[in-house]
């Protein structure tokens, strides 16, 4: 559903992101792991179609983003990092002016905001600004506005940051949910989200894909690497900058 | 087209969710009300017509316009709440042009808002309501011109106050340019058609035309290909700074 070609993108003389490529199908979280700095967010900015690679393809549903941003974008849920919204408004307001944006009226846009609130909780401060909200719930807005209108693919920057513990399992819970019938995408530094929620991991590290793993044999099997249950952070480290082994 | 009309929504009611709607009609409404009785002399002219009223429209749009437009873009670039607009299934046209309007028309509320001078004029006196409206319109688009010079350079800077600064000096070339000091300045060196191009480029020019009550189609076009212009110049600085 989610297809990515040698994608690069250049800031000046600067490599943010180095000929990345994945795929992402129907069912599947693939978890977008890296340091600070590895290009993550600029990879998810550029399948949003919110910047233009230097080089390379996204393509979401058969469609190129570069050639049909407005079907693409119809099609993705974006929760652009720290999940900026707008701090005037309040949470209804605010999910009013995305479901109006997205075309959304009638039935299905009642329906597609009821359901939103509930799921990321946020019913009793509906009516309360933005601004006055805490982090966390400032993240479930943002949360509920890129699943407003159940798009077939979902690109979420760090979804789970700032949400204390049960939020943080109740938004796992709807990611595991709806994963049936999306492609996700979700960046994240917290492993153990990985190994909750993840069907697939890339780990990347200065704009360059260094390996990509799955659940195998009760563990994690990354690149050459083998993690037991609990035990992925030991090889995140050792892939991103443990141990200098291909140094030598 | 849904996209263009839920961001001028949202824009629009962004002006009366806050206190900024309402501070700047009262300032507009205070200033023309000072600059028409005061010092335009409306009084002692003993005239029934808005002449007094609409010439101070110019200066005082100098500095309000920009007033509004600085937030426009500035604002989403510094929040980062772009990002989330241009994610959202919208055409960058159709968000420019939503945004646009949206303060054109809160603009075109706080002139609205001056209707008690037309009723006094036409209490006092027996006004020629033609040139009244045709003054309206010609503020209109002259307040739809500034607002689309601030409109673009909003979206130069993330920084508001830089945007209200730079706006204001544009706005203020593009007034002066046809005022009879500066065009005095050119005429002694530079040849007569570069005055001409200068003079035509004139906020001022084009508004007192239509002030004097001939709503000329020459001067219509020039503020709807200068919005026009300036607004397609907005969307492109905002697809070269979006990123940044
Ligand atoms: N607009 C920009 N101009 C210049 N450099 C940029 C720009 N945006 C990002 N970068 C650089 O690109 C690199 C990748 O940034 P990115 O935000 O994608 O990292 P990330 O993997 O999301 O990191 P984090 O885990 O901290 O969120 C960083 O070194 C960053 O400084
Ligand atoms: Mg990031």
């Amino acid at each position: 559903m989610l297809e990515i070609r040698n994608l690069v993108k250049r800031f000046g003389p600067f490599t943010a992101v180095d000929d990345v490529s994945f795929k992402v199908g129907k069912g599947e979280v693939l978890g977008f792991l890296g340091p600070n700095g590895a290009g993550k967010s600029t990879t998810m900015k550029m399948i949003a179609g919110f910047i233009a690679p230097t080089s390379g393809s996204v393509q979401v549903l058969g469609d190129d983003v570069a050639e049909a941003p407005l079907k693409t974008k119809a099609a993705i849920g974006y929760l652009p990092e720290g999940a900026p919204t707008y701090p005037d408004m309040t949470p209804l307001s605010f999910l009013n002016f995305v479901a109006d944006a997205r075309g959304l009226s009638g039935a299905e846009r009642k329906r597609g905001i009821d359901a939103v609130v509930e799921h990321v909780n946020i019913g009793h401060v509906l009516n309360q600004s933005i601004d006055t909200l805490s982090k966390g719930y400032k993240r479930r807005v943002g949360l509920a506005q890129a699943i407003l209108h159940d798009p077939p693919v979902l690109i979420l920057d760090e979804p789970t940051d700032g949400l204390d513990p049960n939020q943080k399992h109740e938004v796992r819970e709807l990611i595991r949910r709806m994963a049936a019938g999306k492609a996700i995408v979700i960046s994240t530094h917290i492993l153990e989200e990985v190994e909750a929620i993840c069907t697939r991991a890339i780990i990347i590290a200065q704009g360059k894909i260094l390996a990509e793993g799955q659940p195998a044999d009760g563990g994690w099997r990354i690149g050459d690497h083998f993690a037991e249950p609990g035990r992925l952070d030991a090889v995140f480290r050792t892939i991103t900058g443990g141990p200098a082994k291909e140094a030598a | 087209m849904s996209g263009t009309s839920a961001v001028f929504k949202r824009e629009f009611q962004g002006y009366f969710s806050t206190p900024v709607a309402y501070v700047f009609i009262c300032i507009f409404l205070f200033c023309t009300g000072i600059f028409t009785f005061y010092v335009g002399n409306f009084f002692v002219r003993g005239q029934a017509d808005l002449k007094a009223f609409f010439s101070f429209h110019p200066w005082l749009y100098l500095f309000l316009i920009p007033a509004i437009s600085m937030r426009l873009w500035a604002e989403e670039r510094k929040s980062g709440t772009i990002e989330l607009l241009m994610s959202l299934p919208v055409s960058l046209a159709g968000v420019v042009l939503g945004k646009f309007l949206a303060a054109w028309i809160f603009a075109g509320v706080a002139l609205a808002c001056t209707f008690p001078m037309w009723i006094t004029v036409a209490y006092l006196g027996d006004p020629d309501h033609g040139i009244i409206i045709a003054g309206y319109v010609g503020s209109f688009l002259m307040a739809g011109g500034y607002l689309a010079i601030g409109s673009c350079i909003s979206a130069v800077t993330k920084n508001q106050v830089i945007a209200f600064v730079l706006s204001v000096v544009v706005c203020f070339l593009f007034t002066v340019s046809g005022a009879p000091m500066v065009l005095d300045f050119f005429s002694a060196w530079a040849p007569q058609v570069l005055v001409e191009a200068i003079a035509s480029f004139s906020f001022l020019r084009h508004f007192n035309a239509i002030v004097e009550g001939v709503i000329d189609l020459r001067d219509v076009v020039f503020f709807a290909s200068l919005i026009a212009l300036w607004l397609f110049a907005n969307a492109i600085v905002i697809e070269m700074k979006k990123a940044g």
